[in-house]
């Protein structure tokens, strides 16, 4: 049963997936994008990482917070990926020792 | 054309360090959820996103039936819309069923990859795949190895592994940092995302945080950009 709903689930989210991934190239290519329309499309891919991780990072508690903005401000001074993520699992490892 | 293959390899392989353990992890979290290895890498063949995948483990117990499931994991994936669109720029030249194919391939990472080397050089085919597709089997295999090593590693919290998504988005967020403006839409997003949590059930928060951003940036738009 497990298996069958997964099988489904698999299949169902690859279109999901892979049908986002072709959407913007065929619907899209050679249409010019500019003003508002640019500024919200432009706005899509922070407004939606932001939301994907804000409750990880403000609604569990104060170590998420903290090691939050820890991992910002050294992805700020353009540390490289590994060493940004580092910092965020080490702090948030750290805090949840010590609270 | 080998040497445009190992110039997208050059760019991408401290991506593909970063994804081995983020794979891994989701591999252990997709274990104590009663995943085997096999569909554990299935999943992340497939599917092939992380955030997808993430968020696919975190609506598991809600019972969601699956055209909402696969809409709330289109929702997610929105922001790949913006990407390839971003992206066909680069690859107006390829054939249309060559770019479709390698759009498969098409995540975050390798999505900045390709954009950053775009602003110097012409993409070709072969440096896209060189750039986009060795993290793949790095994400799937590391997905069964995680999935292998969950039932000794439990859930990895106490060691913080569960932040490694949230601070490589953070990572990923800063690329987009152009002043107040981004500010003003990453705090829209997180507020209203937190609050929609909150209050509606599934994944809407993704959704109405996204919603929420975009909507601050039009509002925001100065009028020489309109």
């Amino acid at each position: 049963m497990f298996e069958h709903q997964l099988a489904l689930a698999i299949i169902g989210m690859a279109l999901a997936t892979y049908g986002t991934r072709l959407a913007g190239y065929w619907l899209l290519r050679g249409v010019e994008i500019k003003g508002r329309m640019k500024a919200a499309l432009d706005a899509v891919p922070p407004a939606i990482l932001t939301a994907v991780i804000a409750p990880t990072v403000f609604l569990q508690g104060i170590p998420e917070m903290v090691a939050g903005a820890a991992t910002l401000a050294v992805a700020l001074l353009r540390a490289p990926l590994l060493v940004t993520i580092a910092v965020g699992v080490a702090s948030v490892a750290g805090l949840r020792y010590l609270m | 054309m080998r040497q445009d293959f190992l110039r997208g390899l050059g760019d991408v392989w401290p991506m593909m360090l970063a994804y081995a353990p983020i794979a891994a992890l989701w591999g252990a979290l997709a274990a104590s959820k009663g995943f085997t290895p096999w569909d554990a890498m299935a999943m992340s063949a497939f599917v092939y996103s992380g955030a997808a995948q993430f968020v696919f483990l975190d609506l598991m117990g809600t019972a969601m039936p699956l055209p909402m499931l696969v809409f709330t994991i289109a929702t997610v994936s929105l922001r790949h819309v913006l990407m390839s669109a971003s992206v066909s720029r680069h690859i107006a030249t390829f054939r249309p069923t060559l770019a479709s194919g390698l759009l498969f391939w098409l995540t975050d990472e390798a999505w900045a990859i390709v954009e950053r080397r775009a602003l110097t050089d012409k993409i070709t085919p072969a440096y896209y795949f060189g750039a986009a597709f060795p993290i793949w089997p790095t994400w799937f295999l590391f997905s069964g190895v995680g999935a292998l090593a969950g039932a000794v590693m439990g859930d990895g919290k106490t060691i913080g592994l569960d932040f490694a998504f949230a601070a490589m988005f953070i990572a990923v967020l800063a690329g987009f940092w152009k002043g107040p403006r981004t500010g003003a839409v990453l705090v829209a997003s997180a507020a209203v995302a937190c609050l929609a949590k909150v209050l509606l059930p599934g994944a809407w928060y993704i959704l109405c945080g996204g919603a929420a951003g975009m909507l601050t940036a039009v509002v925001l738009a100065r009028p020489d950009d309109v």
